[in-house]
């Protein structure tokens, strides 16, 4: 079953189109890689899909919502969680609070019992601790709970930053460059790490990513993206062979 | 774990009880003078703590609490002044009818002040919450003049810049030993408010907010909701701050609201570390007592018979000096952003394990 | 009604005002383009030149020319002075940090100039050569209000040149384009910087100096209200474009003069009427009339 699904959007800055009647859909528990050479529009599809940007035209569907117009927070609360090319964590807080702040939306509770301490916020509070306890202890970042987020080596603050985004229960993941800046030995882990949460968490995942060997290790479909086109769709040994992704990537002589 | 959460609870308790001990005792041995100093000190923890909210603990850099403070002020002057003293006041205008008769006990007004700074913060916050950086913070600078512009012109509302005098002292009774009750009353209610907010599921939004905005949103947290909010309480808490300096003092006009003041609580909030309510705290004591000591820097000074003369704005001098340092060289202040916790000091006091 | 004579004075006058105003936000609007910081020791720059003037003048008895071109060296170095001191070391800190160090910076020098200057305003010698009183058609102008733009606008022809055709000028547009890039370029930044500083301090000097002789009372805290306006001059042109901060200027000194000569009875808001201003172009314009808006890269 389809949970995510653009309609031609189209995304123009000025004169410039970043991203033309771009059609992506996304089934179910799928992991789906959306690749392209420098500057081909992926991040500013992330960024539309997440409403960082307004699609200028075009609609997308999650969950058969419309959410073309939804503010970024309203889209994570219905289901998307992203990270970030250039990690974004909460550097001056520790590793626990970051995973913890994901789930203030869903708190539910006004700032007033929040201060007065009400039987039923403490129980949320409690309950909340509880969850980002075990989502650190499931992404073995459960020892590091009280260091500052900054002080994670860096394969580490991609992991927690995954975390983070898993800790607001999201049914999409999108991921922008999971793997940027990792040796093989850590993208290797990473890829497992991938299809580990997709297994227990239940979603499914988008991710932008420029190292072949983890798109198609882990993707069981793609996009290919060139100067803002979709130029081709297909399973890992299809998008391989495929004259158009080639020439794109390699250039023609 | 669960006994040392009752041991802190006790240790909270035990110290606002010492604390009520301690305030009986100053208020019987200081002298008119100390207990003003130590007044002003409590007025300022409150409007330090309320400014490091929005720019300690939320990141918006808001130069706009002089605004607050006089909308304060003014509320809580005018709903407590008699109408004799308001028509000695008004001697150039009368003032306007409907405030002619309006007279409320102290408390209520005070509460009144704090709203009506929280409308004013709220009115202001939605067109510039939206900006950024120095644009938010040359924009709530701009509503500080703004404010003081109005108040220096609403001649039959305000007195205009012959200001108000006469000011009720603070409390019910108009007794002057009842001021320390209301000002550190407020200041505890304060800290133990703001302990609590930022150390719940709000006040860990406001922290990521301020760390990351654009990550702070992709986590859910609505970025406008939650700024306003610190902006409104921020602004609540300057107002009764604001309303307590007037009273305290006793006078008020447009001119007491400058830049300068907004600049004089930075400067604590900064030397006391951005994003710390201990700091806060202890930095507002410290400065109000320096600047007070420091006076004597303005005026003339004997030393063994020789007179030296003292220079009007030296005071001011050292304390813009000392916010350079810091803010060069020591740019976490006191205290950056930890806070005192009891468990450091229990861990202290407990012999180790090992 | 108003007679011609009246408003053709006011016209003048309030050009007169925008010339000032745009020489000051110029400064501003170069360190920011470059730094993307709001020098708030501008305003306090400003007044330091009027009274570098003041005292070549009357302590030290120097010919008016003499005096100030003294009082625009001094001012040039002072703003350079700022930079080193104030600015530099915190190249690398968070914004708020360097607004707060900026705000310090200029406190510092007010109270300074309180306690060096003192706090009583003092009268500017205007040399007769400016204060000079012509009658053009029964309106009787002081000679400044008429140097005052042609100063400015020759001082603005030095500019443009400096910018668009030296080579530290092409360095200044380097770096306001792309900070790191223009780095790793070999540009040195921070001479770059501090030339920039040199030259706001100096159209500020130029125009604290014309200010003093327009309005000749000397305060140590006269600069903060330029200051500020110039800045919403610079802001409302577009922040970081020259052109736009000298638009800026004249749409906000005249305005100024229009709408008090006009509603003589909001002549009590008349301080308020930038900031009014500035808030409307934040929210509805936020680059500015001739700036460019810049979304942050996510």
């Amino acid at each position: 079953m389809s949970i995510f699904k653009t309609d031609n959007i189209t995304m123009r800055f000025g004169g410039l189109t970043a991203v033309s009647n771009l059609n992506i859909n996304i089934e179910e528990n799928e992991i789906v890689g959306l690749i392209g050479p420098n500057g081909a529009g992926k991040t500013t599809c992330f960024n539309m899909i997440t409403g960082v940007y307004t699609a200028t035209e075009g609609k997308i569907h999650f969950k058969d919502v419309d959410i073309t117009n939804e503010k970024t927070h309203n889209i994570t609360k219905l289901g998307i969680a992203r990270t970030f090319q250039n990690i974004r964590l909460f550097k001056d807080l520790t590793v626990l609070d970051n995973v913890v702040i994901a789930n203030h939306m869903r708190l539910n509770s006004n700032i007033v019992s929040a201060v007065i301490r009400t039987p039923s916020y403490i129980k949320k509070e409690k309950y909340i601790h509880e969850k980002s306890i075990n989502l650190l202890k499931s992404v073995g970042l459960e020892d590091l709970k009280d260091e500052k987020a900054s002080s994670l080596p860096y394969g580490k603050q991609r992991r927690l930053e995954i975390a983070r985004a898993l800790a607001t229960d999201p049914k999409l993941l999108i991921l922008d460059e999971p793997a940027a800046g990792m040796n093989p030995q850590e993208s290797l882990e990473l890829m497992g790490f991938i299809k580990e949460i997709r297994k227990n968490h239940k979603l499914s995942i988008l991710m932008i990513e420029h190292h072949m060997q983890v798109v198609m290790g882990v993707c069981e479909r793609m996009y290919v993206l060139d100067y803002g086109v979709l130029i081709a769709e297909g399973n890992p040994s299809e998008i391989q062979n495929n004259p158009k992704v080639i020439e794109a990537y390699l250039g023609v002589d | 774990m669960k006994e040392r959460k009752n041991i802190k609870k006790l240790l909270n308790i035990g110290a606002i009880c010492f604390a009520i001990v301690l305030l009986y005792i100053f208020n019987q041995v200081f002298n008119s003078f100390q207990m003003r100093i130590f007044n002003l000190c409590g007025i300022y923890v409150i409007l330090a703590l309320s400014l490091n909210l929005i720019n300690g603990f939320v990141g918006l850099f808001s130069l706009g609490h002089a605004g607050f403070m006089a909308v304060g002020a003014y509320t809580c002057a005018l709903l407590t002044m008699s109408p004799d003293m308001k028509a000695m006041n008004f001697f150039l205008e009368p003032i306007a009818p409907w405030l002619e008769n309006i007279n409320l006990p102290f408390g209520s007004a005070l509460i009144v002040s704090g709203l009506m700074a929280a409308i004013a913060g709220a009115l202001i916050g939605a067109p510039v919450l939206r900006l950024k950086d120095d644009y938010l913070a040359i924009a709530t600078l701009g509503f500080g003049e703004i404010i003081r512009v109005i108040f220096t012109n609403t001649q039959s509302i305000t007195n205009g810049s012959l200001g108000l005098k006469g000011l009720a002292k603070i409390g019910w009774f108009n007794a002057s030993s009842e001021s320390i009750w209301w000002i550190w009353g407020i200041v505890i209610l304060t800290i133990v408010f703001m302990v609590r907010l930022i150390g719940s599921s709000y006040g860990r939004a406001f922290k990521a907010i301020r760390e990351d905005e654009i990550a702070a949103e992709a986590m859910g947290i609505n970025l406008f909701k939650h700024k306003m909010m610190a902006f409104v309480i921020g602004a609540f808490l300057a107002g009764i701050g604001g309303a307590l300096l007037g009273h305290l003092i006793g006078t008020i006009d447009p001119l007491m609201f400058r830049f300068l003041l907004t600049f004089n609580i930075v400067l604590i909030v900064v030397l006391g570390g951005t994003g710390s309510i201990t700091g806060s705290v202890i930095s507002a004591v410290i400065v109000t007592v320096a600047m007070e000591a420091l006076r004597v820097l303005d005026g003339n000074i004997e030393i063994g018979g020789y007179m030296i003369q003292g220079i009007p704005g030296m005071r001011m001098v050292v304390f813009s000096l000392l916010l350079m340092i810091v803010i060069l060289y020591y740019q976490r202040g006191l205290m950056g952003t930890n806070e005192f916790s009891w468990d450091i000091l229990i861990k202290r006091f407990k012999p180790s394990k090992h | 009604m108003m007679s011609f004579q009246t408003f053709m004075q006011h016209l003048v006058n309030g050009i007169s005002l925008g010339s000032l105003y745009a020489l000051i936000a110029i400064g501003y609007t170069m360190v920011y383009g470059i730094l993307r910081l709001i020098n708030f020791a501008h305003g306090d720059i400003f007044m330091l030149g009027t009274y570098f003037a003041f005292y070549a003048m009357t302590s030290f008895m120097l010919p008016w020319w003499a005096a100030f071109v003294i009082a625009i060296v001094l001012t040039c170095v002072f703003g350079m002075i700022i930079e080193r001191t104030a600015y530099r070391p915190l190249r690398n800190s968070p914004k708020i940090s360097v607004m707060i160090s900026a705000i310090g910076v200029s406190f510092l020098i007010e109270n300074l100039a309180i306690v060096l200057f003192g706090g009583r305003p003092k009268a500017f010698p205007i040399p007769p050569l400016f204060g000079n009183i012509i009658n053009i058609g029964g309106v009787r102008i002081a000679n400044i209000v008429f140097i005052i733009p042609v100063i400015t606008i020759i001082s603005l022809a030095i500019l443009l040149y400096i910018i668009n055709k030296t080579k530290i000028g092409m360095a200044m547009r380097a770096v306001s384009k792309d900070y790191q890039a223009s780095m790793l370029m070999g540009i040195d930044v921070n001479h770059v910087i501090s030339v920039t500083f040199g030259i706001g301090s100096v159209l500020a000097a130029i125009g604290g100096i014309m200010w003093a002789m327009r309005y000749p009372q000397l305060m140590p805290l006269m600069g903060i209200m330029p200051g500020l306006k110039c800045f919403i001059a610079a802001v409302v042109g577009g922040i970081g474009n020259i052109k736009g901060a000298v638009i800026g200027g004249f749409i906000l000194g005249l305005s100024e003069i229009l709408i008090v000569a006009f509603l003589p009875e909001l002549s009590g808001y008349r301080d308020a009427f930038a900031f009014v201003f500035l808030i409307l172009i934040l929210l509805f314009m936020p680059g500015g009339l001739m700036g460019e808006n810049i979304k942050e890269k996510v």
